[in-house]
């Protein structure tokens, strides 16, 4: 089959690869329809997460068709259309029965490297490191989902990919971001990063119950989107305007009663903190440039909640941490628990309440994967979330 | 392979010389014994040494008139000048130490710094402005502090150079089981299954092999016997027999083993209520690398990093216990590192184990 490899640094290649195989019983596997490329998916390509190897296959939003699975698989056949969450989750452990799927305790069979880098190991993640398991990830023409009755989510025959692929990801994970900051009627989030998951975060805030809600971002397509479709109430480009002032002055004075970090580990600004980061990170003294997230904290209203669904991978500097403490700040973060998510968000777009289709802006062939990053990443062409077919 | 080899080679003899009955009581114990060095634990010793420098320096920097007059020196500007100096110089010898592994350079540092203070004192002792019996005094303390940065440096060296003929990662197992008395692992996990349940999977030794790596099989003789075969690089295998020797329903079990065994090694596993449910696995296991080539396929074998290797193979036995079967990605189905995409050739998991899936 053909699938999108990571070669290294900056280079993916589209390569004939071995068919996907059942290897554990509760493994099936799905004949890709629709796949796309995360934002997260450029912290691989610009080489910012350890772990990776020379043709490991990336992707880890996609959704198919079930064509085989293994002997203990009860819930799916061949033929059901599903779509596949990014975190892999066993359904037995202590964090699964949670429902703290992004915690599983037995899915990252690497977990040992985990543990290494953060202390103890999340759950093994598709095409996200060899650190997250060793998966193959979902930018192919077919791929093996292990625990197929936990996590890969049956889809109406009527409701088209474009509706429902981003339950994979981005859709359940900007909606956690907002679920994470406890919303109350009256609240004003802001939400740095008008990405497709800054986008899910804004409109997902609003299905929540928030009053208003600003977006931070630096591209003004990227805002124009926000304002128009994910119905952001105000919104600021952090290389025109002073991003602490304006929200004081948006909010009274109190500052947001929550802020989403949605931007992550490759955080850009101005100035000398910028480049302090970038320097520091060029030299491997950091692995994370924090910018985003030191200014959410420095904004968020005193006793209010900072949420972080933005990526990181290892360590940070100049952490606010006298802001968060003397300000009685709560912050919450976590890759999202998609399993947890997918039924009532799937439910919502039955509703009509939200078609997530509305981040894309471009659709290509999986062929076409290595032009569609090198796009991605230089945000050319207005480029916000593509969507590939197989 | 040469050079692995006679790194290994070294170790072995280094370990041979010092070989005692790995069955006596102490065995394993882990820090209790002393390798026959003045100083038990030196880079504790280090460690203790650096923070001394940090008091000490910090303490010179603040306060140098006070300090100038507690060692009976006048208090002019020169003196305060020299007390301040050496102040910044304790403080960088206390941070090399503390941010130091194994910290021989700093720890000569203070060497030198203490010949040097103790030049000064000699010309203070001379000086009439001095308080003739304080700065004695300060004199027999830092001479003290001189002999036992002198014997921490020399161990340290003496270790280090152990260390690097014998690799790094055995170095660090080396600070682990300083008293050469073999290589002793702890690790635990929690598994979602009750304790009655766990300790059964357990006690039947033949179900080891399904989730740690480097075990081909294990026969049970009898009661409490049983016959272990390890998994050697290049289709080689070790073997060798062992008997429980404790062996608490639900609670317990320890085993060693017997006889002449090419690698000596026990082990232990207690099984504890988890407050949350579930049931706490605690894991000990001590094996003794054995001198020659054999001890240098082991050391490859086990020695990367032990504790890591049992560490994931406690992740498969609750994959097992919990699942049924040892989880794999695409990656991991190879003994070997693999890019993450599916294997070429059909891949055969270990089938269901009977009796723990769930």
């Amino acid at each position: 089959m053909k699938a999108n490899c990571w070669e290294g640094k900056r280079k993916v290649r589209v390569e004939d690869v071995p068919d996907p195989q059942i290897i554990n019983s509760q493994d099936a596997i799905i004949k890709i329809t629709s796949t796309a490329i995360c934002g997260s998916d450029l912290h691989l390509f610009n080489g910012f997460i350890p772990t990776m190897e020379k043709g490991d296959i990336l992707g880890h939003e996609f959704m198919g068709e079930v064509v085989e699975t293994g002997r203990s698989v009860k819930n799916l056949k061949v033929g059901d259309r599903v779509v596949v969450p990014f975190p892999i989750a066993c359904g037995q452990c202590a964090a699964c029965r949670q429902d703290l799927f992004s915690l599983c305790e037995n899915s990252n069979p690497n977990g040992w490297m985990a543990e290494k880098l953060m202390g103890h190991s999340p759950a093994g993640i598709f095409g996200y490191s060899h650190m997250l398991g060793g998966f193959a990830g979902g930018q192919a023409e077919y791929a093996r989902v292990p625990f197929a009755d936990v996590g890969p989510l049956k889809v109406p025959a009527g409701v088209p990919d474009e509706q429902v692929l981003f339950l994979s990801d981005i859709f359940p994970t900007g909606y956690m971001g907002a679920d994470m900051c406890s919303i109350k009627p009256g609240d004003v989030i802001a939400v740095w990063g008008a990405g497709p998951v800054g986008q899910f975060a804004i409109a997902s805030a609003y299905l929540l119950g928030a009053e208003r809600v600003i977006s931070i971002d630096r591209f003004p397509y990227r805002l124009q989107m926000a304002k128009e479709r994910a119905r952001a109430w105000e919104t600021i480009n952090y290389e025109e305007e002073n991003v602490l002032e304006r929200l004081k002055e948006l909010t009274g004075g109190r500052g947001p009663d929550a802020c989403i970090d949605a931007v992550g580990m490759e955080a850009h600004g101005h100035g000398v903190t910028y480049a302090y980061d970038r320097t520091k990170q060029a030299m491997g003294l950091e692995t994370d440039r924090p910018i985003a997230l030191r200014e959410a904290i420095m904004a968020c209203r005193n006793g209010g909640i900072v949420s972080v669904i933005g990526v990181y991978g290892g360590f940070i500097d100049k952490f606010p941490m006298g802001s968060v403490m003397n300000r009685s700040l709560t912050i919450r973060a976590g890759q999202c628990h998609v399993q947890h998510y997918m039924k009532p968000l799937l439910e919502r777009i039955e509703r009509g309440e939200i078609d997530p289709s509305f981040v894309i802006t471009h659709r290509m062939r999986l062929e076409e994967a290595p032009e569609g990053f090198d796009m991605f990443v230089h945000k050319r062409d207005n480029c916000e979330k593509i969507v590939l077919s197989a | 392979m040469t050079t692995a080899t006679q790194e290994s080679t070294n170790y072995g003899r280094r370990q041979a010389d010092q070989v005692e009955d790995p069955y006596d009581e102490s065995y394993g114990r882990g820090n209790g014994g002393s390798s026959g060095g003045l100083l038990n634990d030196p880079n504790r010793i280090a460690k203790g040494l650096g923070w001394f420098s940090i008091g000490l320096g910090l303490a010179q920097i603040a306060a140098p008139r006070r300090m100038a007059r507690m060692i009976g020196v006048g208090d002019d500007e020169t003196n305060r000048n020299t007390l301040f100096a050496i102040g910044v110089r304790e403080l960088a010898s206390g941070v090399g130490i503390l941010a130091g592994e194994r910290p021989v350079a700093p720890v000569w540092s203070r060497v030198g710094g203490d010949v040097m203070d103790l030049t000064l004192l000699g010309r203070a002792l001379r000086s009439d402005r001095a308080d003739k019996n304080r700065v004695a005094a300060v004199t027999a303390a830092v001479l003290g502090v001189t002999v036992l940065d002198f014997l921490t440096g020399q161990q340290l060296g003496r270790e280090s150079d152990a260390g690097r003929r014998t690799g790094r990662a055995q170095g660090r197992d080396q600070a682990r089981a300083p008293s050469g008395r073999g290589i002793e692992v702890k690790r635990a996990i929690t598994v979602n299954a009750p304790q009655d349940e766990v300790y059964r999977f357990w006690r039947d030794f033949e179900n080891l092999p399904r989730f740690m790596e480097h075990l081909e099989s294990v026969q049970v003789v009898d009661d409490r016997r049983s016959h272990w075969k390890a998994k050697a690089p290049a289709g080689s295998s070790v073997e060798w027999d062992a008997e429980i020797i404790e062996d608490r329903p639900n609670e317990l079990i320890a085993w060693r083993s017997l006889g002449d065994a090419d690698v000596p090694n026990r082990g232990s596993v207690r099984f504890i209520p988890s407050p949350q449910g579930g049931t706490e696995v605690h894991v000990q296991l001590s094996y003794q690398p054995p001198a020659g080539r054999l001890g240098s396929i082991v050391a490859k074998f086990f020695g990367e990093e032990p504790d890591i290797q049992v560490g994931s193979d406690l992740r498969r036995f609750k994959q097992v216990l919990e699942l049924g079967e040892v989880v794999h990605s695409d990656a991991t189905v190879h003994g070997h590192p693999h890019p993450a995409r599916p294997p070429e050739k059909p891949v055969h998991v270990q089938s269901q184990m009977q009796g723990a899936a769930r």
